[in-house]
């Protein structure tokens, strides 16, 4: 198992090194930093002052390990639009998009996985069929599109849910601004969370669904009904348990995904995270914010997947020997 | 001899979308106590679904559509779902084709025989393990302790079938059947574990229904066999007496079709043709196509099984004397 994980986490700094090379390739090659910088007074000979000072004049190489050195230190370089390290910039708005994912994803798996194994287990009734028609709608409709719906039905006809903002939020450990400890920060989170699980949660259903009929038509699955086991035994511990395993490995690659899908809903329900500081970060060229973000997407997309990777490799023993070896 | 299950007039439907397809034709088969029965006949005769019918266990679209199956003095084949399930895995157990398959594998060794005896007894998961580690025993896998921890894929092909057979015999059932049990084996192996279950069925006196295509198997380990040919019992008799003296022409044409290890290099025989189609059977006798002795009745008439000579019954006109 140590030597698995091992494998994995050296793999996961590949792959973060792998971003960090596209995103920097991006930096160096889109925008002019001295431009944003500077007033229009500053003069050609100031400027390249300012180049060389800042250490633009080096070979791409040399400046892309510079850059990696800071970023290993956590400076990912200063926002031009901020004024102040792009981390700490990011830092402070990722707690409003990790909530938000983790919102969608707690009502992704607390729906999807009963609806798809009962749509497994019982694929002719009415209900699966609705749930399975359903998802097709579901699967169908964009995001944005999902979103103003909400908002026009229980914000602007039912007047039930506020439309915009993360309400009234709580500062957690000095720095994690939270809204999920007061209700009126849960009732602002109910609806973006919804719009972000709306893509998510139909392909989930669908995968269990499939996953598992694909199992209970398995030889071991026919054996534990020889057996002589109970219904929820069979399904629940035989099935399910091999269901999950190609669900872990696609609900790890989909969570990464659903970070990076905020930005839609964040820009609808005018949530501030870091996907609508992304684009606002666009607009503004503020590269090194872009970049920032990039690099802190891709390395929460990597440090979900070697977690998913390692949590595999416990619920499958297979791979646990793999990794002995 | 006191039977253990009847089987009368049994017949089984596939209801496909291209029609329904009849994998059974009225099977009538008793299997007594503490007998071994063999199940003989090529592939797509009805064997595995004769086995899995007994259960209530034949995959979809399959179903019971007629006759019935006597154990214990009721018939089983009306059973609820939840009443088959006290039967299946306690009184009834399977052993399947292909022991890769049939463990799951995700789960030990000890879930996968500790959940048998919790679904049919009330007992302790400390007598559960006490039991699992005397079944281990009788099928000579050595130190059971260790293995309840392991997982299927931690075991051989033979070991994984002893496995099964000592999960089959957790709740002492009075008949295994056992589906092709050494087909997925390396033939030395298939020995081994052919000796195990003969071993087993003798000393626990178990009845066993073994179904295979292998002759040379069923000929060692049961007393009487029945062939099934297009989802009918053509033959059924003492094995002896259809290993040595087959009456049925398609017994006869598959016994001449065994290889012989003494007699020198020659062709095999084969029966010529081949198994009709089940949604497109020949009238009469299902073999006729087949079949080189043919009279008119056959082509006409469906034969029944009935008595001849030592104690078997064949279903052929020719062998019943033409009538």
């Amino acid at each position: 198992m140590f030597a698995f994980a091992m494998k994995r986490i050296l793999q996961a700094v590949i792959v973060m090194l792998i971003i960090s090379l596209i995103g920097f390739a991006i930096k160096h090659n889109f925008g002019d930093p001295v431009r944003d910088l500077v007033g229009q007074r500053v003069t050609p000979a100031e400027r390249a002052e300012i180049r060389e000072k800042l250490g633009l004049n080096d070979p791409f190489m040399v400046q892309y390990v510079r850059f990696l050195g800071a970023a290993v230190q956590g400076d990912l370089g200063q926002s031009y639009f901020f004024k102040r390290p792009a981390s700490e910039v990011i830092i402070r708005k990722a707690p409003a998009t990790l909530e938000l994912v983790f919102c969608a994803s707690l009502i992704i798996v607390l729906l999807s996985v009963p609806l798809g194994i009962y749509s497994a287990i019982r694929p002719k009734t009415l209900f699966s069929r609705f749930i399975m028609g359903g998802s097709i709608v579901g699967v169908s409709i964009p995001v944005f599109l999902t979103a103003i719906l909400l908002i026009y039905i229980f914000s602007v006809e039912l007047n039930w849910l506020p439309s915009f903002g993360r309400g009234k939020t709580v500062m957690l450990f000095g720095w994690w601004d939270t809204g999920l400890l007061t209700v009126d920060g849960l009732l602002h989170l109910i609806m973006p969370s919804i719009a972000l699980s709306s893509i998510m949660l139909p392909l989930f259903i669908r995968l269990i669904r499939s996953e598992m009929m694909e199992v209970l038509e398995s030889e071991y699955v026919k054996y534990a009904w020889a057996k002589g086991l109970k219904p929820r035994r069979v399904w629940w511990v035989h099935a399910f348990k091999n269901t999950l395993l190609p669900v872990i490995t696609v609900g790890g690659v989909q969570l990464g995904i659903m970070v990076a899908f905020t930005i839609l809903t964040e820009t609808v329900f005018q949530w501030q995270g870091m996907g609508s500081m992304f684009i606002e970060s666009v607009e503004r060229s503020d590269t090194s914010l872009m970049v920032a973000y990039l690099v802190f997407v891709g390395f929460v997309f990597v440090l979900v997947n070697t977690m998913v990777d390692i949590i595999y490799g416990l619920v499958n023993p297979t791979v646990r020997v793999a990794g002995r070896k | 001899m006191e039977p253990l299950i009847q089987i009368k007039n049994l017949r089984v439907d596939f209801a496909l979308r291209s029609g329904t397809v009849r994998a059974l034709r009225d099977v009538t088969l008793t299997i007594n106590k503490g007998e071994r029965l063999g199940i003989v006949g090529e592939s797509g005769a009805g064997k595995s679904v004769l086995g899995f019918s007994i259960i209530n266990l034949i995959s979809k679209p399959g179903r019971i559509t007629g006759g019935q199956i006597i154990f214990k003095g009721e018939d089983i084949a009306k059973y609820s779902l939840e009443k088959m399930r006290t039967i299946r895995g306690d009184r009834i157990s399977m052993i399947f084709q292909d022991p890769m398959m049939t463990l799951n594998p995700v789960l030990t060794i000890g879930t996968q025989m500790k959940e048998t005896i919790h679904a049919h007894r009330n007992v302790s998961n400390r007598e559960a393990e006490a039991i699992c580690l005397e079944k281990l025993r009788k099928v000579y896998i050595p130190s059971p302790e260790r293995r309840l921890t392991q997982y299927p894929h931690e075991f051989s092909g033979g070991m994984r079938q002893r496995i099964v057979i000592a999960i089959s015999l957790l709740t002492s059932p009075s008949l295994i059947i056992a589906d092709e049990p050494t087909t997925a084996l390396d033939v030395t192996i298939q020995a081994e574990i052919m000796d195990l279950l003969l071993e087993l069925c003798e000393t626990e006196n178990m009845g066993l229904i073994l179904i295979t295509h292998d002759l040379a198997v069923v000929s060692e380990v049961t007393q009487r066999i029945a062939v099934l040919y297009a989802g009918k019992v053509v033959e059924i008799g003492p094995t002896r007496q259809i290993i040595d003296t087959p009456q049925h022409p398609y017994t006869q044409g598959l016994i001449k079709a065994l290889p012989q290890m003494a007699g020198g290099k020659r062709r095999l025989n084969q029966i010529p043709g081949m198994m009709p189609s089940l949604r497109d059977m020949p009238s009469g006798c299902p073999f006729q196509p087949r079949c080189t002795e043919r009279i008119d009745k056959c082509i006409h008439e469906i034969p029944l099984l009935t008595p001849v000579e030592g104690g078997g019954q064949v279903a052929c006109f020719v062998r019943q004397g033409g009538m």
